[in-house]
């Protein structure tokens, strides 16, 4: 295999993964506060639907970034409003919420559907661009791409190195610690779900107007699932988090590798395009399950405690209760 | 006094069809069309002649099978998201059956759904055993599985069972004659099926209502550690929940291909499973109130590809109906408790007595 191609093919990772990273992250943050936002997976794609509608009408590719943020942040401040203030369950808002998003992304984008529309422009970053390797692989995409990695960074920036994302971390881990020091909890639950939501809706913006272009029927086919999943996978981390999703791109790459060799040929592409899914998920079976508590039991230690520590991450305390301030 | 109140309960429970539907209105007047005429087409297009009434009914079977069988899981506090995988693999096993055993229609239909409800009885306890000991959240393991199932349908169909005449997404051939459910006449619809249907509901009412088992279930739903503590076997009883759901999810799957489309097919979930999830989630996991919701939903699901037919919209219209009345179900009761909760803290001000403690769900 030469270095060109394994670069392209990094390369493309790396762009293909956008709606994943962005969807991953905004749900970290959401979850870091305490609330679930299952809606992903509609979310992304009614935001996906709204971003190229409205770029498509527009003519504006910005103004469809902004349509779905908007979109996302909407559902998210939906189940932010269900959740915490009305106290129903929030897995169960959500769930509703992605059917709901799902049908209307498929109703309202029917008169979109194939129908060629405007991109992000490509766009590499004047000087970075020419490193060798890295240059190819992170500084000539275009600009939603760099959106994703800065997301990364920034997030990971916030939580765990300035004030506020200690407060963040409070308000997830320990609600009632929180109140006691003066912090509102569930307004602070409203403004990360919403942040969160926005990412979400940027995600799948990215999707139709960077990555898949357009608009069809099931266009981002069980992104937002996966997205849920590399949240718990990269245990709650930003870093972690971003590792899940390029490694979740490695795999669809491999597949559509593996798929291009005649030696599978008779294998339906279904399987191929479904098969990485499958496999995400029962990664997190890896991570989670008890057989990996005795194989750890057998190692020293420390060496145990260092690599669990590294697999997997703790949720965080208060994630998925109301929180009930009297 | 008593009569007004009766009033403002029916109100009430109407609040959320009626705020469901205003959205949907907003919708169609959004899209420039006539949202008379929109809902007219479905009602029509569900109930016109007796051969969509029977289309409606024989809707209502899946629907009734699993969401029957996720009302058993969430009594349990468990989200069973693997129905569509499940509904699969009772497919295929019946298809097994179907293609393999050339008897007589009789047995070769017993054991078909024998087959259905075992496949996916099994897969639904794979659920549970991926929750119970690989600590796997049952929506994602669910999730996992629904895809493994896809994946196993549509290789099943592009390699051992492909037609003579090479395989494609129109599924296997036609099954043999026996292997067809009896229909009502010309209509499409299998008595059969509706008959299983209403025994699964009625006999479901008894389990989660009369038995020791079902009281079980309820505490584990209420209270997970609580219900543990107090000597209930939970990792049995959980099983034994997803195994119950996950068969009669199969149930419904072998009676799609043998009611329905005769053959297997790739899409023979068809969405069935994340429907049912409402429908369970309306009838608030109570199997009696099932059928009637799941009427409401079929009638939905039959009458709105007429929008595409005569209005040139796109049909998941319905889908967008019947999500949003969920919604709005949520949306209503949770206002309610609120304006409640407001109430009973100016009684408390008033008496200046301090606050209860209020309890965390």
């Amino acid at each position: 295999m030469d270095t060109n191609f394994l670069v392209r093919t990094l390369s493309s990772v790396v762009a293909a993964s956008t709606p994943v990273i962005l969807a991953s992250i905004g749900e970290t943050i959401s979850e870091k506060s305490g609330v679930i936002n299952l809606s992903l997976d509609g979310s992304i794609a009614l935001s996906a639907m709204m971003g190229f509608a409205v770029a498509f009408t527009t003519g504006s590719v910005a103004l469809g970034f902004l349509a779905a943020m908007a979109v996302g942040a909407l559902i998210a401040l939906t189940i932010a409003f269900a959740s915490i203030t009305l106290r129903q369950e929030q897995v169960a808002v959500g769930f509703v919420l992605t059917m709901l998003g799902l049908e209307l992304a498929d109703f309202l984008g029917n008169p979109f559907v194939r129908k060629p529309g405007p991109s992000v422009p490509h766009m590499p970053i004047p000087y970075l661009a020419k490193i060798p390797i890295l240059g190819p692989v992170f500084f000539d995409h275009n600009l939603i791409v760099y959106l994703s990695l800065l997301s990364i960074v920034v997030t990971w920036w916030w939580i765990s190195r300035t004030q506020p994302g200690l407060k963040l971390q409070g308000v997830g881990e320990r609600p009632e610690s929180a109140f006691a020091r003066g912090v509102n909890v569930n307004r602070l639950r409203y403004v990360y779900t919403v942040i969160g939501g926005a990412l979400v809706g940027l995600a799948g913006a990215s999707y139709s107007l960077s990555i898949k272009l357009g608009w069809s029927h099931r266009h981002t086919f069980g992104i937002g699932w996966i997205a849920l999943a590399i949240v718990i996978f990269g245990g709650w981390s930003p870093w972690r988090v971003a590792a899940g999703s390029y490694l979740f791109g490695l795999l669809k790459a491999l597949g559509s590798i593996l798929q291009r060799n005649p030696a599978f040929a008779a294998v339906p592409t279904q399987i191929f395009s479904s098969a990485p899914f499958a496999l995400m998920i029962f990664a997190l079976l890896l991570v989670s399950s008890e057989g990996v508590d005795r194989l750890l039991a057998l190692l020293p230690t420390r060496l145990a405690r260092t690599i669990d520590r590294i697999i997997r991450g703790r949720s965080p305390g208060g994630l998925g209760k109301p929180f009930v301030q009297e | 006094m008593k009569i007004t109140s009766k009033l403002k309960n029916v109100l009430l429970s109407l609040a959320p069809i009626l705020l469901a539907l205003l959205f949907t209105t907003l919708i169609l007047v959004a899209v420039g069309a006539p949202p008379g005429e929109a809902y007219l087409n479905i009602l029509s297009g569900a109930f016109e002649s007796p051969e969509k009434i029977a289309d409606v009914v024989a809707a209502c079977v899946p629907l009734i099978l699993c969401g029957v069988g996720m009302s058993i899981t969430f009594t349990a506090g468990q989200w069973n998201v693997g129905v569509e995988g499940q509904i699969i693999l009772g497919a295929i096993f019946a298809t097994w059956v179907a293609r393999n055993l050339l008897w007589p229609q009789v047995p070769v239909l017993a054991l078909m759904l024998l087959a259905g409800t075992l496949g996916g009885a099994l897969w639904g306890a794979l659920a549970g055993l991926l929750k119970v000991y690989g600590k796997v959240h049952e929506i994602f393991g669910g999730l996992g599985l629904n895809y493994v199932a896809q994946g196993l349908a549509i290789w099943l169909i592009f390699n051992p069972w492909k037609p003579a005449d090479g395989a494609t997404m129109s599924g296997t051939d036609p099954f043999p004659d026996p292997a067809w459910m009896p229909r009502l006449g010309n209509l499409r619809v299998a008595p059969l099926a509706v008959i299983l249907a209403l025994a699964v509901v009625a006999i479901a009412c008894f389990l989660l209502r009369g038995t020791r088992w079902g009281l079980e279930l309820k505490a584990m739903g209420k209270h997970f550690r609580s219900a543990f503590m107090l000597g209930v076997p939970s990792t049995p009883r959980l099983l034994t929940a997803f195994a119950a759901c996950g068969g009669l999810a199969g149930l419904a799957g072998a009676i799609r291909c043998s009611a329905r489309y005769g053959r297997m097919i790739p899409e023979i979930s068809g969405g069935q499973g994340y429907l049912a999830l409402l429908v369970a989630l309306l009838a608030g996991y109570r199997p009696q109130w099932v059928p009637l919701i799941a009427l409401f939903f079929a009638a939905v699901g039959v009458g709105s590809p007429r929008l595409e037919l005569n209005m040139h919209l796109d049909s998941s219209l319905g889908g967008v109906l019947e999500a949003s009345v969920v919604l709005a179900v949520m949306l209503v009761n949770g206002w309610r408790a609120l304006l409640a909760r407001r109430q009973a803290r100016q009684d408390v001000g008033a008496g200046l007595v301090p606050a209860p403690e209020e309890e965390v769900a």
